[in-house]
């Protein structure tokens, strides 16, 4: 019988929005049976657009900020920002997503468009927290197709019986 | 080595290498053997364990020039 894996995710940004995509596309390719549980803000994962995803680096002192274009030596450079000017500056986060999406693609790493496309390609099932869903005022219609819209306890069927499960 | 169908991987990053060995497997009959040619140094350890979970055989594997090679079994 296939291994399962089940994975909760609780995240709805650029960054963290890769890891519950990259484990749930990899393991299905190891044939395991591969549901993820999305809440909370990791309903923004299923949003029929995710194209709209941001990462802050404001208050994030793990991460580096680096630029995607140049010479060598410029790309080398962190620029350690201090969060009161990340904090004023207006438009700051879009600037950051926008580098973020060249580095994404200079590094050969999939969007997180793509790499959903190949979870769901790959029979990833995704499940929708209907409680955050009305708690955020969405719309069944703002997401994916095909989903089911569950409450814990369909979750925690699933989980129950996975031999991995990650909360993300 | 012999091989039955080929898989570019080179520029890509974890986890299109597996992805796409996966669905490259998919496309062969049991003990044709399929290349891939990789440049993420994180895929010479995924590729064993790849193979070493789904069964398929991982014949061999080789670094050269910062490229990685591999050759895969279907099981």
């Amino acid at each position: 019988m296939a291994k399962k894996l089940a994975i909760i995710a609780t995240k709805g940004t650029l960054d963290w929005a890769y890891p519950p995509l990259i484990l749930a596309s990899t393991a299905a390719a190891l044939d395991y049976e591969v549901q993820v549980f999305c809440t909370f803000y990791g309903l923004q994962l299923l949003k029929k657009d995710v194209s709209g995803l941001k990462v802050s680096p404001l208050g994030n002192p793990g991460m580096p900020m680096k630029m995607p274009f140049g010479p060598k030596w410029f790309k080398d450079i962190n620029w350690n920002i201090p969060n009161i000017v990340q904090a004023n500056v207006p438009g700051y986060e879009s600037l950051a997503t926008t580098l973020m999406k060249m580095t994404i693609k200079n590094c050969g790493v999939a969007s997180i468009e793509d790499l959903r496309g190949l979870c769901i390609e790959a029979d990833v099932k995704f499940v929708a927290c209907q409680m955050t869903v009305e708690l955020f005022g969405f719309e069944h219609s703002e997401f994916i197709d095909g989903l089911d819209f569950v409450g814990a306890a369909s979750f925690l069927e699933f989980a129950g019986d996975s031999d991995i499960c990650l909360y993300i | 080595m012999n091989f039955d169908k080929e898989l570019d991987a080179r520029g890509l990053n974890c986890p299109l290498p597996i992805l796409r060995t996966k669905k490259g497997l998919a496309e062969l009959t049991s003990g044709q053997v399929l290349k891939v040619i990789a440049t993420d140094p994180g895929s010479v350890k995924d590729m064993q364990a790849f193979a070493k979970q789904t069964g398929n055989e991982l014949v061999s594997s080789a670094e050269a020039g910062g490229e990685f090679t591999f050759f895969m079994k279907k099981k």
